[in-house]
């Protein structure tokens, strides 16, 4: 069985995003970047499934500019087979995104799709379930567990309220979350030869699809600042503070 | 042109979200439809129809729906998309799960969990986990949209207006729906609650969560949780508040034994009033925090439920 892995180059975890002075984006210049969490999990359960010999072989891809070829590089060692770059400059959006990968999907057909639900700098959460639409296949979404059985996927979701299973049809798309697993740290020899692995690069606008903008970014603003609170000294100020003060209780 | 909003529910009981998804879709100016998925749905169709602001109430009761999986879901709503203008739904796991399927199937973009609306066509909505805001502006001739509930309040309720029956059910080839396992909790829900107190990593373990226990049943509060405390296994995920978990807006949010992370801020910022107990002064919970103890929550939290 073939799986393919989209992942996503954005803005490492830990840094704090910055708006632009003049309201138009957040500031990415000089900012540490990395693969987006979910999408390291992603890697994560392909990688185990192939371990597990139900995954013949992993298939990265990626859609970005050409440093986005280092979160690729990643991938290939922390065990992905190849590699498919699809190199744009443009700034896409989730559909567009979906549309390219459906293109991949048409070209690769790997049985099993695994995406990360969300990516952590649009937090749009919406091209795993694009581009299970785009290609007809069932969903499973927020998914904590993945079995694969014969020609089907049970997949253990994250719903409000707790935990539900569906199964799906092979082929199909997995978006996952992040209680799926503990994703791995590559070792040095792995990172070395994932430098020989190989990595196809492919222009966006050779895959025929419209990139053209669906919405327009009108502005980038800081969120409303919390004005600093008062540290109280024991538990009756702060009971008498809520009462009083805030009346909140 | 009109606004279809798909109302959001659980087992019968009909979500908060759904009033608060309704009272955002009253500021886009349109004449509202509700739609309501599922089986055995009737009551809660009722419900909807006394929700001011609706104009007609569709159902789609069978048995093909009665999980609301995504595939059949998103084709129901396809089938009624025509008349419609723009697309509303909650940004709960239901509606993120199955309105980018109705998003791709229509061609359109997705807005996704507005937290204001500028006009028909523009939103807000938080990136990077909240530190920023983006105005948007949807360039597509159909609007599908997710809004964050807790940025919008519960409309009030009206006379009843007409329920009528969609004949309808889409089968669905390619999934199927296995188990659920529901955490049963008695008290309010998480995302609707008034009052929220959260324990996180330095709750040590799940047992300790029980010290919450008699301070939330004082205040009618529902209990959360920091990831850590999920990912440590103290208590159950769908507790988790943050950009990844639930993201909650209450009168007053408590955060026991939560450092403040970017990830949970995310979830609990917006808070009228913010309480951080927590024995590291420099924690970054702190600088939200109306108001803020630093102590060992092991001595206070019995004191604070006595205080109450």
């Amino acid at each position: 069985m073939k799986v393919l892995v989209p992942i996503k180059r954005v803005i490492d975890y830990n840094v704090k995003a910055r708006v632009k002075s003049d309201n138009s984006d957040v500031d990415l210049t000089n900012v540490k970047m990395a693969m987006n969490p979910f999408c390291e999990i992603a890697i994560e359960e392909a990688i185990r499934l192939k371990e597990a010999g139900t995954a013949t072989e992993v298939v990265a891809v990626t859609i970005g500019t050409k440093a986005s070829q280092e979160q690729l590089r990643t991938a290939l060692a922390l065990g992905a087979d190849k590699a498919i770059h699809i190199e744009t400059d443009e700034k896409l959006e989730s559909l567009h995104v979906a549309k390219l990968l459906a293109k991949i999907v048409e070209q690769e057909l790997p049985e099993l799709v695994i995406l990360g639900k969300q990516s952590i700098d649009s937090d749009n959460n919406q091209t795993g379930q694009m581009l299970a639409a785009l290609t007809n296949r069932g969903q499973g979404t927020f998914a904590s567990k993945v079995d694969i059985e014969n020609a089907t996927v049970k997949v253990t979701r994250e719903v409000d309220g707790g935990l539900q299973t569906v199964e799906l049809k092979l082929p199909a798309i997995v978006t996952t979350d992040l209680r799926l697993n503990e994703p791995r740290y590559a070792s040095l020899p792995n990172i070395m030869k994932a430098k020989r692995k190989p990595l196809e690069v492919i222009a966006a606008d050779s895959l025929g699809v419209d990139l053209a903008p669906r919405t327009q970014l009108v502005s980038v603003s800081e969120p409303a600042k919390r004005s600093g609170g008062i540290i109280v000294d024991d538990v009756a100020q702060l009971v008498e503070k809520l009462k009083t003060e805030a009346k909140v209780i | 042109m009109k606004t279809l909003v798909i109302a959001d529910h659980d087992n019968g009981i009909l979500k908060p979200e759904t009033s608060k998804t309704i009272n955002a879709a009253v500021k886009l100016g349109n004449s509202i439809d509700v739609l309501v998925v599922g089986e055995n749905i009737n009551e809660m169709a009722t419900q909807v129809a006394s929700i001011d602001g609706v104009s007609k109430v569709l159902v789609a009761d069978h048995s093909v729906y009665a999980h609301q999986l995504a595939e059949n879901t998103a084709e129901l709503v396809i089938s009624l998309a025509e008349a419609y203008s723009h697309i509303v739904a909650s940004a709960t796991t239901t509606g993120k799960n199955f309105m980018p399927r109705v998003a791709a199937l229509l061609d359109v973009a997705q807005i996704s969990e507005i937290i204001d609306i500028v006009d028909a066509d523009t939103f807000k909505r938080p990136i990077y986990a909240g530190n920023a805001i983006a105005t948007v502006k949807s360039l597509d001739s159909k609007k599908v949209i997710t809004v964050r509930a807790s940025s919008f309040d519960l409309q009030t309720e009206q006379a009843a207006v007409t329920v009528s029956t969609i004949d309808s059910a889409i089968d669905n080839q390619s999934s199927s729906f296995v188990s659920v396992e529901q955490t049963e909790s008695e008290r309010p829900e998480l995302t609707a609650a008034e009052v929220v107190i959260s324990g996180g990593r330095g709750m040590q373990n799940g047992e300790n969560f029980a010290l919450l226990n008699g301070i939330a049943d004082k205040l009618g509060a529902a209990i959360g949780a920091s990831r850590a405390a999920v990912d440590a296994g103290f208590v159950p995920n769908d507790m988790q508040v943050g950009q990844t978990g639930k993201i909650v807006a209450p009168n007053l949010y408590i955060a026991v034994g939560i450092s403040g992370a970017i990830q949970h801020l995310a979830g609990m910022k917006d808070s009228k009033v913010i309480v951080a107990i927590n024995k590291d002064p420099d924690a970054p919970i702190f600088q939200v925090a109306d108001y803020g103890l630093v102590a060992d929550l092991f001595e206070v939290l019995p004191q604070l439920e006595t205080a109450l």
